[in-house]
């Protein structure tokens, strides 16, 4: 029994996610009195591979092989429930980002298992085994009980703490044998943007509505993202308007995102939008409409026009730079 | 060239949620239901390609895991422009036992795409797309936000980390679809409400399969403690707190 991790890597380095994978893996491991396996497919040099050792994982497999190189969501699953099957492992954790949920359904019907997606938090209960599941776009929490033998969970960004818990695993090398005719996706074209923090990733996010009034006003917000360190992103009506590129839309059918503060400036909080932004651990509303819903879930507001407020809100942090 | 959509029965997204039976079920009472909105995303770009005679789409189908009083959503899809539908008669509590029911759906219908909505808005599962690719033994693509058909092949936008890739895979193959697939949902018009009344809905009996999941009780989310408002003249103060106060800067 052990408890599996797949940490994917980016361009051969790990993110926050990675490690934060790894700490619920291993704070998982303890209540099942058992050890974690990390996994990650793709070059990745030892020195980075060591880091995964730093946050408790006691095995650190790295899965090299030339026909792996972009993901196959058939030919990772058969990868990772290899390995799986091999560990003996009776959790499987992975990211609830794009890739985690691309893979994880396939390894739970490869290894028929039932999948806790979504999760916040180590698991209420081990028997039965219950999960606390965000559902209804987070208007409501369920306790759901998995009741496989097996169990695949996937991790919200950003919701675990990271704790050190050094190993000093020596990071092995994992041999898979992949069939090439098992690979069945070509990727023909890659568009990345490099050097921007990524929405998914940031730990404060400044976020525009139609409060902005024009895609011209833009100029404030992106400065004050830029001075926090974080990244932009705005509601709907902003994306479906053109004026912000649909990739900055966070709401329910947007990005869900729980960066640690989110500053809305201009928007007025509809159902959808908050369902995408809930679990931010601070949110800021600056808001001309005092009776405006997002004020309810904002621990910290400020009533005004937003295009006034926000050059006095890049103006304080300035100084606070100085 | 056959398109097949899921799609799922869900809350209107505006709908405020409570429980009953000690909190175990949502009350239904006075609950709008609709298409799920990855799924009416799906249909509605299904739809295009169908219109667009090049891509080679010749019907578009929808399937539904759910109860006969689903059916109201259902016709919605047949309004919109689906030309038939598929429902599975049986409640839809597990991805595992739903996807092993689309699953089944679609060996014996074969289809050459079929598109599930990233997520449903009711359980938030993303589980139920690979679930049935996987069921098939077929390829899947995730967060796809384009999909077009060039001689015969699909050519898929897959959303990465921080990027876009474009990539194909063979027919048949599953493509999990998020925002960006569509514009806008198709609305349906009158002369679509009026044919979608004879448009047929077959119903089909559930295969054997297992439940993996139970939901054993809901909670709400915690209440946020109340907003504390800053002068809009003093916006330092605000920074001050999100630094010494909350510790976030």
């Amino acid at each position: 029994m052990s408890v599996l991790v797949y940490t994917e890597n980016f361009d051969g380095k790990f993110k926050k996610l990675s490690f934060e994978l790894v700490c619920y893996a291993s704070a998982l491991a303890e209540m099942l009195k058992t050890g974690v396996t990390a996994v990650t497919i793709g070059k990745v040099d030892d020195d980075e591979l060591k880091r995964l050792g730093n946050y408790g994982a006691a095995k650190i497999l790295s899965v090299i092989n030339d026909k792996l190189t972009q993901l196959d969501n058939q030919a990772y699953t058969s990868v990772i429930t290899e390995i799986a099957r091999k560990e003996g492992a009776s959790v499987i954790v992975l990211s609830n980002n794009n890739t985690g949920k691309a893979l994880a359904p396939r390894i739970a019907v490869r290894l028929k298992a039932g999948i806790g997606s979504g999760v916040s938090r180590l698991p209420l209960s081990l028997d039965p085994f219950t999960v606390y599941k965000r559902t209804y776009s987070g208007n409501a929490y369920a306790h759901m009980v998995i009741r496989s033998e097996v169990r695949i969970l996937t991790l919200s960004q950003n919701s675990f703490d990271l704790v050190e818990k050094p190993t000093g695993a020596t990071p092995e090398i994992y041999n898979a044998d992949i069939d090439g005719a098992l690979i069945k996706t070509t990727v023909m074209e890659t568009q990345k943007q490099s050097g921007r923090i990524l929405l998914t990733d940031a730990d404060i996010v400044v976020s525009g509505g139609r409060g902005m009034k024009s895609p011209d006003n833009w100029a404030p917000l992106v400065e004050l993202a830029t001075l926090l360190g974080g990244a932009t992103a705005c509601s709907r009506p902003v994306s479906d308007e053109g004026w912000r590129p649909h990739e900055e839309h966070t709401g329910q059918t947007g990005k869900i995102i729980a960066p640690n503060l989110y500053i809305a400036v201009g928007i007025s909080g509809a159902t959808q939008h908050l369902a995408g932004i809930s679990s931010s651990k601070y949110i800021v509303a600056v808001n001309s409409d005092k009776d405006a819903p997002i004020f309810e879930a904002a621990q910290y507001g400020i009533v005004g026009d937003a295009l006034k407020v926000l050059p006095k809100l890049v103006t304080a942090v300035r100084e606070l730079k100085k | 060239m056959k398109i097949l959509v899921c799609i799922s029965n869900v809350p209107d997204t505006t709908t405020r949620i409570r429980f009953t039976e000690g909190n175990t079920s949502i009350d239904t009472a006075g609950i709008q239901w609709v298409i799920n909105p990855w799924d009416e995303l799906s249909l509605t770009r299904a739809l295009e390609l169908k219109d667009d005679p090049s891509s080679g789409v010749k019907t578009v189908t929808v399937a539904h895991v759910g109860p006969a009083g689903s059916e109201p959503t259902i016709r919605k899809a047949l309004a919109i422009g689906a030309d038939d539908a598929i429902r599975v008669n049986s409640e839809s509590s597990d991805a595992y036992f739903v996807a092993a029911q689309l699953a089944g759906v679609i060996k014996k219908e074969q289809y050459d795409i079929i598109m599930c909505g990233i997520e449903s808005s009711d359980f938030n599962g993303s589980v139920v797309g690979g679930m049935i690719s996987e069921f098939l033994e077929i390829p899947s693509i995730s967060a796809v936000s384009g999909l077009k058909v060039e001689s015969g092949a699909p050519v898929i936008t897959r959303e990465i980390d921080g990027g876009k890739e474009i990539v194909t895979v063979p027919l048949p193959f599953v493509a999990v679809v998020q925002k960006g697939i569509a514009k806008e949902p198709r609305i349906a018009a009158m002369r679509g409400i009026m044919m979608a009344r004879t448009k047929p809905i077959k119903v089909v009996d559930p295969v054997a399969a297992d439940q993996m999941t139970v939901i054993a009780g809901f909670e709400k989310p915690q209440p946020r403690a109340a907003c504390k408002f800053i002068d809009q003249e003093n916006p330092g103060l605000l920074i001050d707190l999100l630094m010494n106060e909350a510790k976030v800067i």
